[in-house]
């Protein structure tokens, strides 16, 4: 069988790449700056008997097409459909890492939410009720600390539950403003009905009305080219792209 | 724009576009849309999170005040920079010693066998005096100061300093026209032109980005350290006493990294005013909180990601350009080596800038890996006659001072190693990123136009005040 694929998304300098790390087993140098990961890299793992491949995307604040990193993240959600989408949260600074969150859920519902440096919000005298979130955003919230390897068992019990489909999550949706409402609703259905259900049409019609230029010509792309023979970077372990 | 709802035109996705601009009446929705995620996550966040003590979060950031502040920020940024050179230069100066003796008594032994098997003149040459010692070289000269710089950069990187070096030169930037990001792209430059390029991608918009590309060969990256370290040691830092030594030669590198950030300030002010003409955009960045570094597992993984893998590269590299030196250095035309005759060719050039024709060989040569220049000019020195037997860093001060150098020769290879185009790998990823023969073009032409010049201006001046 095929292994689940397992996408790694989040903020930079959550720690994605030390939770990539830490499950993988592979030992990719990481740093403590915004933007260190710049090209998906690729490894594998086994959790109780089932493979999984896991790629690490870039490191983004946002999935609307500002830059090429959030381009590479948002293609990936979007058009490699992974199993399963790990947003990974920085624990000390919640409000901010949410967006991200429900910017990924509005791309697909296979998502299990990690909330790391839950050793450093500790420190700093920060509580999370992991359940609260967990009822707000639908989906499986973990609270995981990737350094001291903490909850990395919970973590790969949800995320196998979700590759494996016996959890279907329900992400409760964020509810725009009226006028934007009334907009989504009236384009939805021609999404639909063009695009059928390879892609999500509420984000696709939010997308659209956002007139979002690059997210079009993937788009366009991705439907003329059919078969996927997609070129993908990645970084090989034990030698890296430089020298 | 006006557009039909639905019609039977060859693209579906082109009447979806042209519905969705007729359903939002041409208003730009992004601004709403992003206001309104935001408010959704701070629902959440006054839901599931408490904090005990504001001040508290606060605490992190007290290191912040005094290393990103306004009077001790560059000062403590170069008294960092200094001491690490300064780490560099003395731990490595002793193994260097071991490993090239020790390649010395291997090197002897080989010969000997050699001898025993009656092996011909030129196999010996060809393998032993070409491929092991142009190899046994790059070691040596390479492998220390590799395995000292990169952990300790690796350990200020996950300390989370990188991003206060960005913040303090952001002013720089921003008034030379670019980005503040550039900054940190020009750090990973230290590390490596090639990796740094394909880091520029955090920068996101096209113009800022290819000024931080254009601009990024001008700090030495680890193919280039070897020679600057070497030479400022050998031939800068000489009058000074022992005791002071490091510390002499520690302020002259520390002279050229300066040299090479005014250089990088000064070509992007340029080419934001010309070719590459903009404003520059704001951005967000991200002082994250610092970090204690795991220290073993930072010290044991950049010595195997980055140490190996560029020494690795080095002998790669150094190998069969040893053997083609060595060939070229043996075969003669006319009482002459080819090297020789090839070194003579550039050498009016060389003159002018100060330096000589093996030199400018030695650069052009080594366009693959700025790792084999020195090496490869210490194989052309060597088998032009003077056969020296190299196995010391005062022997290879010897094999210079024969060949006619100064202290100007020193200080202009240094220079012009500084300044002078990328390596072919970084020039192979600027056309990846770019996909532009243009630019890729530009950032080799650029680079050396400038070296060209300055050590050119140099010599000259040198040579009129009649300091040499």
């Amino acid at each position: 069988m095929r292994p689940y694929t397992v996408a790694l998304a989040g903020n930079p300098n959550t720690g994605k790449s030390t939770l990539f790390n830490t499950l993988t087993g592979l030992r990719q140098h990481t740093g403590n700056w915004a933007g260190k990961t710049v090209v998906s890299a690729e490894g594998e793992f086994i959790h109780e008997d089932t493979a999984f491949r896991m790629i690490d995307l870039p490191g983004t604040y946002s999935l609307y097409s500002n830059s090429a990193d959030e381009e590479v993240a948002r293609d990936y959600i979007i058009f490699e459909q992974p199993d399963v989408t790990i947003v990974v949260l920085d624990a000390t600074s919640l409000e901010r890492n949410l967006n991200l969150a429900l910017q990924v859920l509005e791309m697909t519902s296979r998502v299990v939410v990690c909330i790391n440096l839950m050793d450093e919000a500790k420190k700093l005298g920060i509580r999370v009720d992991t359940d609260q979130i967990e009822r707000q955003l639908g989906v499986p919230v973990v609270a995981v600390s990737a350094r001291n390897k903490t909850g990395i068992d919970t973590l790969l019990d949800k995320v196998a539950e979700i590759a494996s489909g016996s959890h279907v999550p329900k992400p409760v949706p964020v509810i725009y403003n009226d006028d934007i409402e009334k907009k989504i609703a009236q384009l939805e259905p021609l999404i639909r009905q063009t695009l059928g259900d390879r892609f999500p049409a509420r984000w696709v019609a939010l997308r659209l009305l956002d007139e979002d230029e690059s997210l079009i010509s993937s788009l366009r792309a991705k439907l003329h080219e059919q078969p996927a023979t997609e070129q993908k970077e990645e970084i090989r372990y034990g030698r890296t792209a430089c020298h | 724009m006006d557009a039909p709802l639905a019609t039977n035109t060859a693209d579906p996705l082109d009447s979806l576009l042209g519905a969705a601009r007729t359903i939002s009446h041409g208003a730009p929705i992004r601004d709403e849309l992003v206001s309104d995620i935001y408010s959704r996550s701070r629902q959440i966040c006054k839901l599931a999170v408490q904090y005990e003590d504001k001040k508290k979060l606060q605490s992190t950031y007290k290191l912040d005040k005094i290393l990103t502040s306004k009077i001790w920020g560059y000062p403590i940024m170069f008294a960092i920079l200094g001491v690490v050179f300064w780490i560099t230069i003395t731990g490595a100066n002793v193994p260097s010693g071991w490993i090239a003796d020790f390649f010395g008594v291997i090197e002897g032994y080989l010969t000997a066998g050699f001898q025993a098997v009656h092996a011909p003149a030129w196999l010996h040459g060809v393998l032993v005096l070409g491929f092991f010692r142009g190899t046994a070289w790059v070691i040596s000269v390479m492998l220390p100061p590799m395995a000292i710089f990169f952990p300790v950069f690796a350990l200020l990187e996950n300390f989370g300093y990188l991003p206060r070096v960005a913040f303090n030169m952001d002013r720089l930037f921003k008034k030379s026209g670019g980005h503040g990001k550039q900054a940190l792209t020009m750090s990973m430059g230290f590390g490596c032109n090639a990796a740094a390029i394909l880091s520029t991608r955090i920068i996101e918009s096209p113009r800022e980005r290819m000024l931080a590309i254009l601009t990024n060969n001008f700090v030495p990256c680890n193919g280039r350290w070897p020679t600057l370290i070497l030479l400022s040691s050998l031939f800068m830092a000489a009058g000074v006493g022992a005791g002071l030594h490091s510390l002499a030669t520690a302020g002259v590198v520390m002279g050229m990294v300066l040299f090479g950030i005014i250089v990088t300030l000064t070509v992007s002010w340029v080419l934001s005013k010309t070719a590459l003409r903009g404003v520059p955009t704001h951005y967000t960045l991200e002082l994250p909180p610092y970090r204690r570094p795991q220290i073993w597992k930072t010290i044991l993984l950049s010595s195997r990601d980055k140490s190996l893998n560029v020494l690795t590269r080095a002998v790669v590299v150094a190998a069969p350009a040893g053997v083609i030196t060595w060939i070229l250095g043996n075969i003669f035309i006319g009482g002459d080596s080819i090297l020789a005759h090839m070194a003579g060719f550039f050498e009016p050039f060389g003159h002018m800038i100060g330096l000589d024709g093996y030199i400018i060989m030695a650069f052009l040569l080594g366009l693959p890996a700025n790792e084999i220049v020195l090496p490869i000019l210490l194989m052309g020195y060597m088998s032009s006659g003077a056969m020296v037997d190299a196995d010391g860093l005062d022997n290879i001060k010897d094999i210079f001072l024969q060949h006619g150098w100064t202290w100007l020769t020193a200080l202009n290879m240094m220079l012009f190693s500084l300044l002078h185009y990328p390596c072919g790998t970084t020039l192979f990823n600027i056309y990846k990123e770019t996909k532009s023969v243009k630019w890729t073009v530009l950032s080799a032409v650029i680079p050396l136009g400038i070296a060209i010049a300055v050590t050119f201006i140099v010599a000259q001046t040198a040579r009129w005040l009649g300091w040499v």
